[in-house]
C-alpha cells in the first residue's frame, strides 16, 4: 500500500512538470506574507549564506555564483570563506555546486532539486519566503509534509528540526463565484505548532528572512553596486540636460 | 487651439530667423556651446568606459588563470616538464650541478648575460634566473615571434655544434637560449626568455603565478 | 593640393571651401550634404513635443546596435549554452550587467518612442499626400522592428523565450495548405529547438539590423524630399521669401540639433532611472518566467508576449478560432498601411478638424492602450468580453475613418504656422 502511494505521488510529481500553473494549497492570509529583503544588510546576507551552505546545499546548487564572489560582495574574509562555506576539496573560485547527483535525485524525489541561482528573480522573494514557512504535516504525502505555496512539493521539510512541525488549521469559507451564488471553500486559518523545533517562531522567521535575503543577493549580485552607480549617472544627466536647455533657449531667441 | 498670432514684419527676418546679428549675444552662445560640448564629451567618455572594460578578462578567465600548482617531487635530474598557466606553456627543468657549472662560462656569447633587459621577478635576477638553483621555471614562448623552443640539454649537440653548452633551440627561426633561458648572440630573438612569478608552497610543490603562497587557494 | 580657389566648378557653383575640406569635397560631396540636409535644410519652426521622437528613435537604434555588438562578444547561441552565457554576462563580464540592461531597456524604449512617433503622424496627418511613401517605409521599419524584437527575445532561451516562440511560430500553421510544412521549415526541427535559436540569432544580429539601417536611410531620404509636416498641417514651402527660404522654416542645424539634444538629455535621464533602479520594471521589460531556462515540458503560468506586442496579442485571442484570430491580428497590423488613403480629409492636422474626428482618434488611442493592457491579462472572465469589444472598436476606427475624415476635416486652416517665441 505504501509503495502504491509513493509511486502515485512520484507520478503526480513527475506530471507536475506538464501543468501550466503551480498549484497552491488552501487560500488564506499566508498568501499576503512578504519577505522583508534588506539589500544593504550584509550581516543578514552573511548568515543566509552560512545557513544555505549548512541546510540547503546538500541538494540545491547555486551554480552561477562563485564562493569568491560571495566573499567579496558580502565582506567575508577568505579564511572564514574556507572555514564555513567551502565544501572540502573546493577552491574559492568554484561555483556553488551540490553533491546531489541529478539522476539519483530524480529517482528519489521525482524531480531534481532545482538550482536556486535565480529563484527570487523568477518566482519572487515573497514566494521563497512563503515556501519556507508553510510546510505542514500531511500523512498522505510520501515525505509526511505538504506545502501551501507549492502544493504536493517533492521537497521534504529539511528545516523541521529548526521550525518544528505544524498542522494547517482549515475552516470553511464562503467565497463569491462566477455564477453569483457564493460557494464554500476550505481556507487556511492558521498554523498550529505540534512539535516545537530548536528555534522559536520569531527566530525561525528571522532565519528564513536571512536565507531569502541571501538568495535575493544570489539572483543579482551586482544589485547594490548598480543602484549606487545609478545615482551618479542620473545626477550627471540632469546637469547635462539643464545645460543643454540653456543652450537651446539661447539659440531659439533668434526665432520669431 | 488655433492661435492666429500676428507675425512680425518680414523685412528684418531671414525666413523665421532674426537677421540682425547685433541682437545675438555671440559670447554667451560660444560659452554655452563650449560648456555643453565639454560636459557632453565627458559623458561620452563615461559611457564608453563600461564597454571598454567589458573587454578585460572576465571572472571566468581570471579563475582559469588562477595560480597553477605543480608537484615537482618526481622530477629526475636533467628532466623537463611542461605545465600550463594562463594559457601559456611553463617549462620546468631540474638542472644538474654540471648544467649549473656551465652557466657562467659563456657570457661573451650572450646578448644579455645579466638579464638587464629581460622580464623576470626580483628573485630570478641572478645567473641561474631562479629561486632555487636546481629548478628552472620559464615561460616556454620564444621572445622572437612566439614559437615554443625545444629542449637541447646535451652539451656538444650534433645540430648545434661542439661548443653548445646545453639549452633551448627554437625551430621556427633558429633562436638559441642557455639553461637559464638567456638568449645567445646570432639569434633573431633579442631578449631572454621570460620568468613568470612563482613560489614554493613546500619542497615539492611549485605554485606558478604568485610571488608568495599566502593566498594560493585559487582566489580569482 | 594647390588648386585655384573659388573657381567655378563644372556645376556652375563657386566652391566655397579650400584646403582639406576642398580636397574631400572634390571627391565626396560632404559639404554640400551638410548644407542640403542640415544647415540649409529648413524645418517648420513650430515643432512641438510630438516631434522629438524621430531623432530619439535614431538614438535608440544606435544604442541597440552598439550594446548588441558588445553582447554578441560574450553571448553563445545554442540551446545548451545561451541561458548560461547570459548569466555569465550578468555576473562575470566587467559591466556585462550594464550592457545587458541597456539592451533590454532599449528594446522597450524603442517601442515607446516609435509608438509616440507614430502617434504624431495620426495627430497631424503626416502620412497624407505627398508623404505616403514616407509613411509606408515607416511601416516597414515597424514590421522589421517587431521581427527584430521577437527574435531578440528568444535568444536568452528562457522559458518565456521558448514558449513565446512556440506560440508565434505555430501561428504560421494556420495558413491553409502550406501551414504545417511552413512551421517545420521555420523551426528547422520538429519543435522549437537549437536550430530555431541559431537562425533567429543570425537574423537578429545580421540580417534585420542591416535591413533596418537601409530602411532608416530611405525613411530620412523620403522625409527630406518632401520636407516635414508640422502641427498645423500646412506646407511651409508654399510661402517662401525672395531667396527661396520658407518663411516659417528654420535651418535644422543649429536650431533642431540644439533642441533635440535637450530631448536626448531628458530621455537618457528617464532611461537611466529604469536601467539602474528598475531594469525589469516589475516584469514588464524583463519577464519573470524568463529567469528560468527553457523547458519544453513546463509552460509558464500565463504566456504573454512583451508589452509592446500585447495589443495585437489581445486581438489574436479575442477570436475563439485560431486561424481567424491570426488573420485578424495580421489585418490589425496591415490596416496601418492604408492610412494615407483611408484618411480623406482635406486638412492634415487634427487641430483643424472637428470634434468628431478628434473623438474618433482619441478613442483609437484609448483602444490601443486598453488592448495592450488586456493582452497582458489572462484570457478569462470579464477580460474576454472586453477584448472582443475593443477589437471591434479597433477595426471600427479604420472602417469609419474614410467617412468621418471626409465629413469633418475640411475647415479653414491658417496661412502661416502658429508659433510662440520660446
Amino acid at each position: 500500500m505504501r509503495t502504491k502511494i509513493v509511486l502515485l505521488a512520484a507520478t503526480f510529481v513527475a506530471l507536475k512538470g506538464l501543468t501550466a500553473s503551480a498549484a497552491i494549497g488552501p487560500p488564506g492570509e499566508w498568501q499576503h506574507w512578504q519577505a522583508e529583503v534588506e539589500i544593504n544588510n550584509l550581516a543578514s546576507r552573511q548568515r543566509g549564506a552560512r545557513n544555505f551552505v549548512a541546510y540547503c546545499s546538500g541538494c540545491h546548487s547555486v551554480k552561477y555564483l562563485r564562493y569568491s564572489r560571495l566573499g567579496t560582495d558580502l565582506g567575508i574574509p577568505t579564511e572564514q570563506l574556507e572555514q564555513f562555506l567551502l565544501p572540502p576539496g573546493a577552491k574559492a573560485s568554484d561555483y556553488m555546486a551540490t553533491p546531489m547527483p541529478k539522476a539519483d535525485a530524480e529517482a528519489w524525489f521525482g524531480t531534481a532539486p532545482p538550482d536556486l541561482s535565480l529563484i527570487t528573480r523568477s518566482k519572487g522573494a515573497d514566494y521563497v519566503y512563503r515556501f519556507l514557512k508553510t510546510f505542514y504535516v500531511d500523512p498522505d504525502k510520501p515525505s509526511g509534509v505538504n506545502n501551501l505555496a507549492l502544493d504536493s512539493t517533492a521537497m521534504p521539510h529539511v528545516l523541521s528540526s529548526l521550525q518544528g512541525l505544524q498542522t494547517a488549521v482549515l475552516r470553511n469559507e464562503e467565497q463569491p463565484s462566477e455564477g453569483g451564488k457564493p460557494v464554500t471553500v476550505r481556507a487556511w486559518e492558521k498554523f498550529q505548532l505540534d512539535v516545537p523545533g530548536t528555534l522559536t517562531p520569531a527566530e525561525y522567521d528571522k532565519f528564513v528572512g536571512d536565507l531569502v535575503n541571501f538568495l535575493q543577493y544570489a539572483g543579482e549580485p551586482v544589485q547594490v553596486k548598480r543602484q549606487a552607480l545609478g545615482i551618479w549617472v542620473v545626477l550627471f544627466l540632469l546637469v547635462f540636460t539643464v545645460l543643454a536647455y540653456f543652450l537651446k533657449r539661447e539659440y531659439w531667441r533668434d526665432v520669431r | 487651439m488655433s492661435d492666429h498670432a500676428a507675425h512680425p514684419p518680414a523685412d528684418h527676418l531671414v525666413g523665421s530667423l532674426v537677421a540682425d546679428e547685433s541682437k545675438i549675444d555671440l559670447d554667451r552662445r560660444k560659452y554655452l556651446t563650449a560648456a555643453t560640448t565639454a560636459i557632453g564629451a565627458v559623458g561620452v567618455g563615461f559611457m564608453l568606459t563600461p564597454f571598454v572594460k567589458s573587454w578585460l578578462p572576465s571572472e571566468r578567465a581570471r579563475a582559469a588563470g588562477a595560480p597553477a600548482v605543480v608537484d615537482v617531487s618526481k622530477m629526475e635530474a636533467g628532466q623537463m616538464i611542461t605545465a600550463d598557466w594562463r594559457l601559456q606553456p611553463i617549462y620546468i627543468v631540474r638542472r644538474t650541478p654540471e648544467m649549473l657549472a656551465l652557466l657562467t662560462k659563456h657570457d661573451a656569447e650572450l646578448k644579455d648575460p645579466s638579464s638587464t633587459e629581460s622580464v623576470q621577478p626580483q628573485y630570478a635576477d641572478n645567473v641561474p634566473r631562479s629561486r632555487r638553483d636546481d629548478l628552472l621555471v620559464l615561460i616556454g614562448i620564444c621572445t622572437h615571434l612566439g614559437c615554443l623552443p625545444k629542449q637541447h640539454f646535451a652539451p656538444g649537440d650534433a645540430l648545434l655544434g661542439a661548443d653548445w653548452p646545453g639549452g633551448f633551440f627554437c625551430p621556427c627561426h633558429g633562436s638559441k637560449f642557455d639553461l637559464s633561458g638567456r638568449v645567445f648572440k646570432g639569434s633573431p630573438a633579442s631578449v631572454n626568455l621570460v620568468v613568470p612569478p612563482y613560489a614554493f608552497e613546500n619542497k615539492d610543490t611549485l605554485v606558478i603565478g604568485v610571488d608568495s603562497v599566502d593566498s594560493s587557494k585559487g582566489v580569482a | 593640393m594647390a588648386t585655384a580657389a573659388d573657381s567655378a566648378t563644372p556645376k556652375g557653383e563657386a566652391r566655397t571651401s579650400k584646403g582639406l575640406m576642398g580636397w574631400i569635397d572634390e571627391r565626396l560631396p560632404v559639404s554640400s550634404f551638410v548644407h542640403d540636409h542640415l544647415t540649409g535644410y529648413y524645418a517648420p519652426k513650430n515643432f512641438n513635443f510630438w516631434y522629438y521622437f524621430g531623432s530619439l528613435a535614431l538614438l535608440v537604434f544606435v544604442l541597440q546596435i552598439f550594446t548588441g555588438i558588445f553582447l554578441t562578444m560574450h553571448y553563445k547561441p545554442g540551446a545548451t549554452t545561451a541561458f548560461d552565457s547570459v548569466e555569465y554576462i550578468m555576473r562575470e563580464v566587467e559591466y556585462g550587467w550594464l550592457i545587458r540592461y541597456l539592451h533590454s531597456t532599449g528594446a522597450s524604449a524603442f517601442f515607446i518612442v516609435v509608438y509616440l512617433h507614430m502617434s504624431r503622424a495620426f495627430l497631424y496627418g503626416s502620412y497624407k499626400r505627398p508623404r505616403e511613401l514616407l509613411w509606408l517605409i515607416g511601416m516597414l521599419i515597424y514590421l522589421a522592428l517587431m521581427a527584430e524584437a521577437f527574435m531578440g527575445y528568444v535568444l536568452p532561451w528562457g522559458n518565456m523565450s521558448f514558449w513565446g516562440a512556440q506560440v508565434i511560430v505555430n501561428l504560421f500553421g494556420t495558413i491553409p495548405v502550406v501551414g504545417p510544412g511552413l512551421v517545420e521549415w521555420i523551426r528547422g526541427d520538429y519543435g522549437i529547438a537549437d536550430a530555431t535559436l541559431n537562425r533567429f540569432f543570425s537574423f537578429h544580429v545580421v540580417a534585420i539590423p542591416f535591413a533596418l539601417a537601409m530602411l532608416i536611410v530611405l525613411h530620412l531620404a523620403a522625409l527630406h524630399t518632401t520636407g516635414s509636416n508640422n502641427p498645423d498641417g500646412i506646407e511651409i514651402k508654399k510661402k517662401k521669401d525672395k531667396n527661396g527660404i520658407p518663411l516659417d522654416g528654420v535651418p535644422f542645424h543649429p536650431y533642431y540639433t540644439v533642441k533635440d539634444i535637450v530631448a536626448v538629455g531628458v530621455f537618457l535621464t528617464l532611461f537611466a532611472i529604469v536601467v539602474f533602479f528598475v531594469p525589469t520594471l516589475g516584469g514588464l521589460f524583463l519577464e519573470h518566467a524568463n529567469f528560468e531556462p527553457a523547458n519544453a515540458l513546463s509552460t509558464p503560468e500565463h504566456i504573454a508576449p512583451v508589452w509592446y506586442f500585447t495589443a495585437f496579442y489581445a486581438i489574436l485571442r479575442a477570436v475563439p478560432d485560431q486561424r481567424m484570430g491570426a488573420l485578424l491580428m495580421l489585418l490589425a497590423v496591415v490596416s496601418f498601411f492604408f492610412m494615407p488613403w483611408l484618411d480623406r480629409a482635406k486638412n492634415n492636422s487634427m487641430r483643424y478638424r472637428g470634434v468628431l474626428s478628434k473623438a474618433h482618434l482619441g478613442l483609437f488611442f484609448i483602444t490601443f492602450l486598453v488592448l495592450s493592457y488586456l493582452g497582458l491579462q489572462p484570457a478569462e472572465g470579464l477580460y474576454v468580453l472586453l477584448a472582443r469589444i475593443f477589437t471591434a472598436l479597433y477595426f471600427a476606427y479604420f472602417l469609419l475613418l474614410p467617412f468621418i475624415s471626409k465629413a469633418d476635416g475640411n475647415g479653414p486652416v491658417p496661412e502661416r504656422v502658429t508659433y510662440h517665441a520660446h
